[in-house]
């Protein structure tokens, strides 16, 4: 396997690479899956395949005239150049805006954007100084989006790392189906947010709709305002002095920290009465040995 | 049947699913066999008066002011062993024996974050092979 260069690699089919790197012939049978950390690995903090960037490097795209496929691989040819930082300018609602960015850049998005910007994101700090549609940082990985205006409905879906954070208000179900990361939102969240949620912290200065934290499995919603109506098994908690000093340093640092602090926050979490393990499962395991 | 709930056992030592790997405690974990939930507290927010040099040379390089995703990464228990859950290969990495574990969980979590972030970095994380086989060129 080692024999085979990158450059061979290139020349063959997907499937000519597979092959000849060992995925579908190596024996499995009794192969065990344990893996151990390497306590002397060598310390590393990006990807080895990340292209090397250099956020003092700036440079600018004009949107104007080109699809969102040109513009996303225009950042990526970009990144390859060593330039860190790269300001999209007049996207002028444009979809899909920088999606899929698995290494560290400053991404300045200087307009509003239409749906799904900057999703599957893995590590990139993104800032856009407008709007955006549904789905802003959906099935984000890592690294930080920060929206200066309103966001659409579905803020952060799936969301799996870092912060997603929206000066303004959000609309419906936001973090629907979060498993990780944080949503900070300055101003009021609609209904159904935190929807099925089961991971993760959801951050509201403002008010939230109705049925906050529907279906919630696990995960953490904080509220500043009032709440219009907890969903199923979304019930209130005890604010510690861990979640208050939490809470102070996450909004401290995207400049939402509210005049009258944090003390005032409602914390929601889940009941656990949806952790069903059902009846029949026993029954059935007796059934069977 | 739908609507039944049953809760899990609280978790009430740092040590508990090192000294009793199975984790049984109510009737219904018992009945099942299994431990019913995490092992260890997905909702903790970090401390961060307790980084390691390495954690706050990473968030500098990734042009973070806090831990980012690193926040969800805990230090779990396999099979009465301590282990860390690896999002991008789907499963649990072990902690070697010669890692003395602290004996707080937030410690521990800090420890999980630097060795989670060595690991994937590294080029013996699996992710690098399938990304050869499978990437678009």
């Amino acid at each position: 396997m080692a024999s085979v260069t990158d450059a061979e690699l290139k020349e063959m089919t997907q499937e000519e690479r597979v092959k000849a790197l060992g995925m579908t012939t190596e024996q499995l049978t009794g192969k065990s899956m344990y893996i151990e950390f390497d306590p002397d690995a060598t310390e590393r903090f990006e990807y080895p395949w990340a292209p090397s960037v250099d956020f003092n490097k700036r440079t600018e795209v004009d949107c104007d005239g080109k699809t969102t496929t040109e513009v996303n691989n225009q950042i990526r040819a970009l990144m390859a150049e060593g330039y860190g930082t790269i300001v999209l300018q007049n996207p002028r609602g444009m979809h899909s805006l920088g999606v899929g960015i698995l290494s560290k850049l400053n991404l300045i998005i200087d307009g509003s954007t239409g749906y799904f910007s900057t999703g599957l994101i893995d590590g990139p700090n993104v800032r856009i100084t407008g709007r955006v549609g549904w789905s802003c940082g959906e099935n984000m990985m890592a690294g930080t989006v920060v929206v200066e205006k309103n966001a659409g409905s579905t803020f952060g879906a799936a969301i799996r790392g870092g912060d997603l954070v929206c000066r303004g208000s959000v609309g419906s179900r936001t973090g629907i189906d979060m498993k990780g990361g944080t949503i900070l939102v300055g101003g009021d969240t609609g209904a159904l947010s935190g929807f099925m949620m089961q991971r993760g912290r959801m951050v509201v200065c403002g008010n939230a709709g109705k049925n906050l934290g529907d279906s919630m499995y696990d995960g953490t919603i904080y509220v500043g305002g009032d709440i219009q109506s907890c969903g199923v098994d979304a019930v209130e908690a005890e604010l510690t002095d861990l979640d208050k000093a939490w809470l102070t340093r996450k909004l401290t640092q995207y400049g939402l920290m509210p005049d009258k602090g944090v003390d005032h926050f409602t914390k929601i979490v889940a009941g656990k009465q949806l952790w069903n393990y059902d009846n029949l499962e026993p029954n059935e395991k007796k059934l069977i040995l | 049947m739908a609507g039944t709930q049953y809760r899990g056992s609280e978790i009430k030592d740092v040590d508990q699913f090192l000294n009793d790997a199975e984790g049984l405690e109510t009737e219904r974990e018992k009945e099942i066999g299994q431990h019913i939930g995490y092992r260890y507290d997905v909702n903790l927010v970090p401390d961060y008066g307790r980084l390691t040099p390495f954690l706050k040379q990473y968030m500098e390089v990734m042009g973070w002011d806090d831990l980012n995703w690193l926040e969800d990464i805990h230090m779990g228990y396999e099979e009465g062993k301590p282990a860390v859950f690896d999002r991008n290969i789907n499963g649990w990495v072990r902690i070697p024996d010669s890692i003395e574990l602290p004996d707080n969980q937030q410690d521990r979590d800090m420890i999980a974050r630097e060795l989670l972030i060595k690991f994937q970095m590294s080029d013996r994380h699996p992710l690098v092979m399938l990304r050869k086989a499978y990437m678009k060129f």
